[in-house]
């Protein structure tokens, strides 16, 4: 029964996870694709939580509260900050529509389940599903980013690239250092998102679409 | 006395935080040269100690040569970025305010080097990857130009994901390895693994090197993931340059051999050996033409530094005790040679002030010093004998020759069209009618110099211990 429980649940929040990265997927407003983070670091700060639980691991506990804090406040209310500043709170440029994008995250999710549902008897079926969810959150995330042209939305989309291979690491049982490795990519994060990037990025180009620097391919114009 | 593999590590993170806290630029480049320094003669000393393991640090007869190599190179870096960044200093190209962390972003990156190559956890390998690419990203982006911050951006992006599909790899071989050897850190022990291999599970084995293939293969710069390989080599400062194709390529690719390595114990895994081989011919091939269309020095180069991890990995891909004695002496070669270039380039780019091609020309009637300088750095990387990296190249290509002749074929064609390209344009910047000024050098050639006669020496005589030493890690290979 408590078996049952504790999968149910950790489906669940995985599940839910991979919800809010589709969603994370159309939003056509930089507020929102924020909220949208938000919520689902949040989710993964529950998913661990209650890795934590089931596995009998109490450090994790600490994974759990560092993605709440920082991934599900800090760092959204700094980028909100930014947008604001930037004013850039609409602007999001798709290079692929929101239908196609769609699709082809569909066959992204399908794909992760191909490759890691077949793997070897050894792995528990709780473990497998949680990284088929995972691989799907991270590819889902690299879609993201690949699609999106906006500096922000593009930290956005790495960043919940990362949820997922923390839910990963966190199914992956007794893994060791995991605490580290989470804080070690909040940390990451965080300089990148206070850091240089946007900022410089707006301070040269007036602009944190990353088109604008495809224009400065290297070597253009310069052709004997 | 301590043992020296501690001394790798603490050297550097000592420097890393003393450095933050000096901001005086010139006190700073003289300790940057002496924790090099004292970091190379730890890193020389392992070879006199006894071999070690634990369950987070090894060292083998694998990665003890890579150390010396790694802190050797990094240490000939940091005397030549010393006068390099002090001239880019006088000229106003860069202000103290930029370089603040500079030093000690340069130790950080020697320091995560080192920690990749004695981890024996694959997860604290990851780590020390990681640190080392991030610290790079940063230091690309110095010079805040358009340019520098594009490089510097996709560099991070490239980085980013690669960091993130490697670690999802780490966390599958965990995953497998804890069937067979219990939870915690054992399963993430190298050594044990490896000697587990057998009992693993091959298709999540297989799905995880999947994984850190493309992860590490992105650091590498293997086609087709070498995208930002070449604008962070040209838009960085030079020394970054070097130390990115001579080491950091070095140090990612060496993780890939180790996970290659516990796939080869398991005969039920996918086949690395042609992974490595095609993956090999694809960057030599590619590199190798797009060498031609060329206009800026640092490019060029970075170029071929794509064309000979090629050439490596495809060496490593044929396997058997001669290709892998040819890929680890080219290893070890073309990080010698492509850093002697890029010192070579950073002066020629600062006596000229620019990296175009067509703005350096007639160097050898301008600076013939610097241009006999690059033109033997440019004969040994195109592989013209007595140099090293002929050596290797000629191993490889006879090994191949007698196994693959197919294969072989298409290698020395790729060589070929390099060499080609290589050659048109040494010819256009040593000759020709003089462009730009004519600058005094200001800077020591010692480093340049060093590492040329280093490789000349290795293509005429290769000293016995050395060669013992490839034998012993190109059997581990398989």
């Amino acid at each position: 029964m408590t078996q049952n429980l504790g999968f149910d649940v950790a489906h669940l929040l995985a599940g839910s996870m991979l919800v809010l990265s589709f969603v994370l997927l159309y939003q056509d407003r930089i507020t929102a694709v924020l909220n949208v983070f938000a919520l689902q670091a949040i989710a993964l700060s529950l998913s661990v939580a209650w890795q934590s639980v089931i596995q009998d691991a109490p450090h994790l506990l600490v994974t759990a509260a560092i993605a709440l804090l920082v991934k599900g406040a800090v760092i959204p209310a700094a980028l909100h900050r930014i947008v604001r500043q930037l004013g850039i709170h609409r602007e999001i440029e798709e290079v692929i529509g929101a239908g196609p994008t769609m699709l082809t995250g569909l066959g992204l999710v399908a794909l992760s389940i191909l490759l890691v549902m077949p793997v070897g008897p050894g792995v528990s079926v709780l473990v497998r599903e949680d990284l088929a969810f995972a691989l799907a959150i991270i590819l889902l995330g690299m879609l993201m980013m690949i699609t999106r042209r906006n500096a922000v939305t593009q930290i956005v989309g790495f960043m919940s690239l990362e949820n997922g291979l923390v839910l990963a690491a966190s199914g992956a049982k007794g893994m060791p250092l995991v605490v580290e490795f989470s804080t070690a990519f909040s940390i990451l994060i965080a300089f990148i998102v206070f850091g240089i990037f946007v900022f410089r990025i707006r301070e040269r180009f007036d602009t944190v679409d990353v088109t604008a620097l495809d224009r400065f391919r290297g070597e253009q114009g310069d052709r004997e | 006395m301590i043992n020296p593999l501690y001394a790798i590590l603490l050297i550097p993170a000592a420097a890393v935080v003393v450095l933050v806290l000096i901001p005086s630029y010139r006190i700073g480049a003289v300790l940057n040269m002496l924790a090099s320094g004292l970091t190379f003669m730890a890193g020389a000393s392992l070879l006199l100690v006894d071999r070690y393991r634990s369950d987070i640090l090894i060292v083998d007869d694998f990665n003890i040569y890579l150390v010396t190599l790694t802190t050797f190179v990094a240490f000939t870096t940091s005397i030549f970025s010393a006068s390099y960044i002090g001239h880019e200093l006088e000229i106003g190209r860069l202000t103290p305010a930029f370089l603040r962390f500079y030093h000690a972003l340069y130790q950080a990156m020697i320091g995560a080097m080192n920690v990749a190559l004695v981890a024996n956890n694959v997860g604290l390998l990851w780590v020390g990857v990681e640190v080392a690419t991030l610290s790079t990203v940063m230091m690309v982006g110095i010079y805040r130009t358009p340019e520098a911050i594009e490089a510097a951006w996709k560099y991070f992006i490239l980085g980013s994901v690669g960091i993130a599909l490697a670690f999802f790899g780490t966390i599958l071989v965990y995953l497998v390895a804890q069937e067979v050897l219990g939870e915690g850190l054992p399963a993430m022990a190298w050594d044990l693994i490896v000697k587990n291999a057998g009992k693993l599970d091959p298709a999540l084995l297989s799905l995880a090197f999947v994984f850190l293939l493309v992860g590490y293969g992105t650091k590498v710069g293997l086609a087709p993931f070498h995208a930002w390989l070449p604008d962070a080599h040209a838009e960085g400062p030079t020394p970054i340059s070097s130390v990115l194709s001579g080491l950091l390529l070095n140090v990612a690719l060496y993780a890939l051999l180790r996970f290659k390595i516990i796939l080869a114990a398991n005969p039920n895994t996918l086949n690395v050996g042609l992974v490595f081989v095609v993956l090999g011919l694809a960057s030599l091939l590619f590199a190798a033409f797009m060498l031609y269309r060329r206009r800026d020095i640092k490019r060029l180069f970075a170029y071929s530094s794509i064309e000979h991890m090629g050439v490596i990995t495809f060496a490593f891909g044929m396997g058997g005790p001669l290709a892998n004695f040819a890929g680890l002496l080219h290893m070890t070669m073309h990080s010698l040679t492509k850093s002697a270039i890029f010192f070579a380039v950073g002066h020629i780019s600062q006596v000229k002030g620019s990296q175009r091609i067509v703005d350096i020309r007639g160097l050898s009637a301008s600076h013939p010093v610097l241009a006999v300088g690059l033109a033997l750095g440019v004969f040994a990387i195109a592989g013209l004998p007595p140099f090293g990296v002929f050596a290797s190249e000629f191993m490889l290509v006879s090994s191949s020759f007698s196994r693959q002749p197919l294969l072989a074929v298409v290698l020395v064609f790729g060589l070929l069209v390099a060499f080609g390209a290589l050659i048109l344009r040494l010819q256009q910047v040593l000759f020709g009618e003089g462009s730009g000024p004519a600058a005094e050098v200001k800077a020591t050639y010692v480093p340049l110099f060093l590492h040329i006669a280093i490789v000349l020496m290795a293509g005429l005589w290769l000293p016995e211990p050395v060669v013992r030493w490839f034998r012993t890690v190109a059997a581990q290979l398989g």
